[in-house]
């Protein structure tokens, strides 16, 4: 058995069924085993980076961690990107790269670059293998750092020599066990404690969800807390969906682009319970300010996380589902109060805000809102970054779909891999990518995936020919020459395009078009792509 | 129920427990310098197991600081363990090499008569220079150092300290074994 053989072997014991790549010279030997393993299926990304991105969404609406694979050189760098936005969002990936001859590391020959070197500030763990006998221990290793503990992506760099070299015999690892990675289970049992303490003395309690409850499935036990406690629910972008958008505790998304009634929530909570949350700068601009004026609990599984960004008081360590079992225990049911009802009320009265009307223009607003009350139980809604992201965020409607997008990285053109990863996991689900045309223009060239593969995709792009949310940053007091570089000119008709790979399209440019538009989008078979004029001047605040 | 911490700067000690796999030391010192952490010493070298390589850094830093990077060091793959080594329940040493320009007898013998307060040893000799070899705390070698200075040093080479706890204490006793992350006993 070679190298590669093992490889292969290996991957179909860690139970994965699906790869997405990018062949090259130094993957070869392995790409070659891979056309003879009818079990795995394989996706030809049109680049790297996006082959990250499928993955991610792989994972995403499966549990199952995505697989990509790709060549040496500019086949990893190009990968870089998709592996730092699954670090950001702590997605679990193992990226599988070629490499030259291990007796030629060092020289700088064709297509070498020091991958596990590059990746290190934004992986989870590397490998480069020297001896192909250890690449049934090396990829066991790597499915087990990938999906345990804080989840992450795990880079295993495979020399073309290592490939084709014998192994003396093959067994593949019943169990993992690495001395120096155990990552925390159960919360400590006395910090438990404290924590029923302090929500059961708290005045105004508010929960913190972020997307650490999606990584550790826990969404039915923090909506168990949440109902029994009546204790309102606040998410970060990462959390999004975790509780429908019409669930009366849901106060929806925090931070500076986020709703009214969560921020405000929060701004006069006395007591935070985050739960799988990291705190970065665009849910909390002002850590020392929110640390100062109440009493934090900080759930997480990483210790690091822990005082990282804003100091806990109580802080517990370890799986989220476990510990949110742990104090469903003990918890007893509180009631509702005016002061619930207030935020409350101010929610609903933002989720029916009527939008601005403009001729000739769809307003997102009214698009996402529209949207959200059309689409399927469980759809998959793929976002990409910017104002599309923001719009889709603050008004998109989803009582049961599950909403993904880049929210530590800001990678813009994720949406459309991702949604080709969901869709290739799960063929019967809904899913549509909502972008706009600046990001839709870093990835459509994986129409040609959706195309190849006839995958069901519904895509909805938001034409506002400019770079929106850099527009809206330049257009104010710090930047003194306003807006520069980020009109979208010479951008193609979208439509031939879409109609170029046989994607069939459509542009509105007006109110009264969006809900037949919608039907036809999401009712008529196959892949669509719909179009709506927005204008250039509408900002996230609107 | 706040915990309560130092906010003074002062110099730590970390010591850390990792696999010798090839580019664990630049893995450690580069998690450092990416959190925007400046190493005042490192050194390494091998523990009592074989394939086990042992690492002592010391760093300045705010109590919080500390928590955080060794807390960010214990997330590193290959690190079995890492502990924060306080100064009353940890003896700290290191090694100096100072090479001292020493023109005739009479600067010569006042040397010597320095390295002799200091218990350091004159390791080499020449015409022009003499070699003295310096162990003990850091400070103990910033000292000698000072006083060194007015004959004017050639060359100094210093290992880095390198530091074990007093007693029973061993870092044995952090590793990462326990399933549980115990909070209990530092935010009581």
């Amino acid at each position: 058995m070679t190298g590669a053989q093992a490889l292969i072997e290996s991957l179909k014991r860690a139970g994965v069924e699906h790869i997405f790549g990018y062949a090259g010279a130094t993957i070869c030997p392995t790409v070659d085993v891979l056309a003879q393993t009818p079990e795995i299926g394989y996706t030809l990304v049109r680049t790297e980076q996006n082959a990250g991105h499928m993955a991610s969404g792989y994972y995403r609406v499966t549990g199952k961690v995505g697989v990509c694979m790709v060549t040496s050189g500019p086949g990893a760098t190009n990968l870089l990107t998709g592996i730092a936005t699954a670090y950001l969002d702590s997605i679990p990936m193992v990226a599988i790269t070629g490499q030259v001859p291990s007796h030629l590391l060092g020289r700088d020959i064709f297509q070498e670059i020091d991958v596990t070197g590059a990746v290190a500030p934004f992986s989870k763990h590397s490998y480069l293998v020297k001896d192909a006998n250890d690449i049934p221990r090396i990829v066991a290793e790597a499915f087990h750092i990938a999906s345990t503990g804080r989840p992450g992506p795990v880079l295993i760099d495979l020399p073309i020599d290592v490939q084709n070299q014998k192994l003396k015999s093959y067994a593949y690892p019943e169990e993992v066990s690495i001395r120096s990675y155990k990552p925390s289970v159960r919360g400590n049992d006395l910090q438990i404690k404290r924590v029923v303490s302090a929500i059961e003395s708290a005045k105004h309690p508010v929960i913190y969800a972020g997307g650490g409850i999606f990584l550790a499935n826990a969404q039915q036990e923090l909506l168990e807390l949440a109902e029994r406690t009546n204790i309102p629910v606040v998410t970060t972008m990462m959390g999004l969906s975790l509780l429908p958008t019409h669930h009366p505790l849901n106060l929806g998304m925090i931070g500076a682009f986020g709703n009214v009634a969560a921020n405000k929530a929060l701004a006069k909570s006395d007591l935070l319970v985050m739960i799988g949350s990291r705190v970065a700068d665009r849910a909390i601009l002002s850590p020392e300010e929110v640390q100062r004026r109440m009493t934090i609990i900080h759930i997480d599984v990483d210790p690091a996380e822990i005082g990282k960004n804003m100091r806990a008081e109580i802080p517990v360590v370890g799986d989220v589902k476990s510990i949110l079992h742990q104090i469903l225990e003990r918890i007893q049911p509180r009631s509702g109060d005016e002061w619930l009802e207030h935020f409350q009320a101010r929610r609903k009265e933002e989720l029916s805000r009527p939008f601005p009307v403009k001729e000739g223009y769809v307003f997102p607003g009214s698009l996402m809102r529209k949207l959200g009350a059309k689409l399927q139980y469980n759809a998959a809604v793929c976002v990409d970054v910017g104002q599309n992201q923001i719009w889709a965020c603050k008004h998109l409607t989803m009582d049961g779909p599950r909403f993904l997008t880049s929210g530590g990285l800001g990678t813009m053109g994720y949406s459309l891999p991702a949604a080709v990863g969901v869709k290739v996991a799960q063929p019967g689900r809904q899913t549509v990518v909502i972008c706009g045309d600046g990001s839709f223009q870093m990835s459509f060239n994986e129409l040609a995936a959706i195309a190849h593969a006839q995958l069901d995709i519904k895509i909805v792009l938001i034409q506002n020919s400019v770079l929106g949310l850099v527009r809206q940053i330049q257009d104010t007091p710090t930047y003194p020459a306003g807006p520069f570089g980020v009109a979208l000119d010479g951008s193609p008709d979208f439509t031939a395009i879409a109609a170029a790979y046989g994607i069939p399209s459509r542009v509105i440019g007006d109110e009264s078009e969006i809900d037949g538009a919608l039907e036809e989008l999401l009712h008529q078979p196959g892949a669509r792509l719909l179009i709506c004029r927005t204008d250039p001047k509408a900002t996230t605040n609107d | 129920m706040k915990r309560e911490f130092d906010s003074a700067k002062k110099l730590y000690t970390l010591s850390l427990l990792v696999k010798d796999i090839p580019g664990v030391v630049s893995q450690v010192s580069r998690l450092f310098s990416r959190k925007g952490y400046n190493i005042e010493s490192i050194a390494s070298g091998a523990s009592k197991e074989p394939g086990v390589t042992r690492i002592t850094i010391v760093i300045r830093g705010d109590e919080l600081m500390i928590d955080q990077i060794a807390a960010q060091c214990r997330k590193l793959l290959p690190v079995i363990a890492v502990k924060v080594l306080d100064n009353e329940s940890s003896i700290q040493r290191e090694f100096a090499l100072i090479k001292v320009k020493a023109k005739d007898l009479n600067t010569r013998s006042e040397i010597i008569q320095i390295a002799d307060i200091f218990r350091a040893n004159v390791i080499d000799v020449s015409r022009q220079t003499l070699t003295v070899a310096v162990f003990g705390g850091s400070d103990k070698t910033t000292a000698i150092l000072d006083l060194l200075k007015e004959f004017g040093i050639l060359e100094v080479v210093r290992t880095g300290t390198i530091a074990i706890e007093r007693g029973r204490s061993t870092i044995y006793d952090e590793t990462k074994l326990k399933e549980e992350y115990n909070y209990g006993k530092n935010v009581l």
